[in-house]
């Protein structure tokens, strides 16, 4: 075997053998990685009796507004947590639209401090959505479909 | 590949194609420009402010694939010792730390209006992040050694081990929940399909070609400059030698 030759065995063995670690690693921490518990978490696991973020789609219907005062449920289709929260709510923040809430569970009720908007990943003109909305191909908060993109 | 080892031989062949990525350079940045910031329509929820992302995409297109760069130089250098593969991780890794810096940036300027907040620690920002540090830390390390042959093997090492950071930034949106949304762009079996309007997208794509044709342009002038320099300080030591045989120590 040429010096060469054991040089470039040597660096993919390395990789390999740090990748795998670095698996391992990111695997056994994967709840401190995670930004947000699902509502179906917070309801399997009292995950949110401290502080903590809670994610999900905002219900449709579910929001009420007196001022700066919010109530609305994040639901992730399966379980649903309500959520109330004073302050002012990011420009993206809608009904059907992803949310992220950071706050802590008081009697049932999730109260958050701070809300963050979660921004999909379909971008398209104003027209474009208007007219898929009329033509009932698509609903807000839905992926768009793919004969629209091509 | 290992007749680019020669400086010669590459130098020979960048030269020649140079002209052809410069002008390709100029060109896409002409019609991209005014296509991105001005002519494309605006996006039905973000409006005007979807105008960040052409300039953040192309930016964190080019962080991954210059330390993509750096790293597969990198292993070249370690394993065949060609010096010519160590001189272009050194001359990109000044450029993918500028265009990582730019993505963070432009990401949080979008962020704040968007998301409600310029930054979370969630998988996707955190591992752009410690890419950026890994950036700095490889142009540190390169040139923390007074023999400089030990900076570029360590610097190199450290550019290996931190590749593992690329694939992890690629999929953090798929492994973790985030707060970043997911690619745009998504590979199947019947080809690259995107979440993206044609009309948003173009803009994207042409942005993109232009970011990247600037990365190689500025790559040659880099390398073309790096070799003068060692040619340079070649001349003068062999001057020195010179000087020292003709007069004896006494």
């Amino acid at each position: 075997m040429t010096r060469k030759r054991r040089r470039l065995y040597f660096v993919l063995l390395g990789l390999l053998a740090l990748s795998g670690g670095l698996a391992l690693v990111l695997t056994a921490f994967e709840d401190n990685i995670v930004l947000f518990f699902s509502p179906t978490e917070v309801a399997a696991k009292p995950v949110c009796a401290q502080r903590c973020r809670i994610g999900g789609l905002v219900a449709n219907g579910s929001v009420v507004k007196e001022g700066e005062r919010v109530s609305f449920d994040v639901t992730d289709t399966v379980e649903t947590v309500s959520v109330k929260y004073v302050g002012i709510l990011p420009d993206l923040f809608r009904e059907g639209q992803g949310v992220v809430a950071e706050g802590k569970m008081t009697e049932g009720v999730f109260v958050a401090n701070n809300v963050l908007a979660k921004h999909d990943e379909n971008y398209m003109p104003p027209e474009v959505a208007d007219a898929l909305k009329k033509s009932g191909r698509w609903k807000e908060g839905e992926p768009v479909p793919a004969a629209v993109v091509h | 590949m290992h007749k680019f080892a020669n400086p010669t031989q590459f130098m020979r062949i960048a030269n020649a194609i140079y002209p052809w990525i410069a002008g390709l350079c100029l060109i896409l940045f002409a019609a991209a420009i005014p296509i991105a910031l001005v002519f494309s329509p605006p996006d039905y929820q973000q409006g005007e402010t979807v105008r960040i992302m052409y300039i953040h995409v192309s930016s964190a297109w080019l962080m991954m694939m210059i330390y993509g760069i750096i790293a597969a130089n990198s292993a070249m250098f370690l394993i065949w010792r060609h010096p010519m593969a160590n001189l272009a991780a050194r001359a990109s890794a000044p450029m993918g730390a500028t265009f990582c810096a730019l993505a963070l940036v432009t990401g949080m300027l979008w962020g704040q209006p968007m998301w409600g907040t310029f930054w979370v620690w969630d998988a996707r920002l955190t591992s752009t992040l410690i890419l950026f540090f890994l950036y700095i830390g490889y142009i540190a390390l390169s040139d923390a050694f007074e023999d400089s042959e030990r900076g570029d093997k360590a610097a190199a090492i450290l550019a290996l081990v931190g590749s593992i950071n690329v694939p992890i930034i690629h999929y953090s949106v798929e492994w973790w929940n985030t707060l970043h949304q997911p690619s745009i762009m998504k590979a199947s079996s019947e080809g690259i399909d995107s979440s993206v309007h044609p009309s948003l997208l173009l803009p994207l794509f042409l942005m993109m070609g232009a970011f990247t044709m600037f990365y190689f342009a500025l790559l040659v002038l880099r390398l073309r400059s790096e070799l003068l320099a060692a040619k340079i300080r070649n001349a003068r030591l062999s001057q020195i030698a010179g000087h020292a045989a003709a007069q004896p120590a006494e």
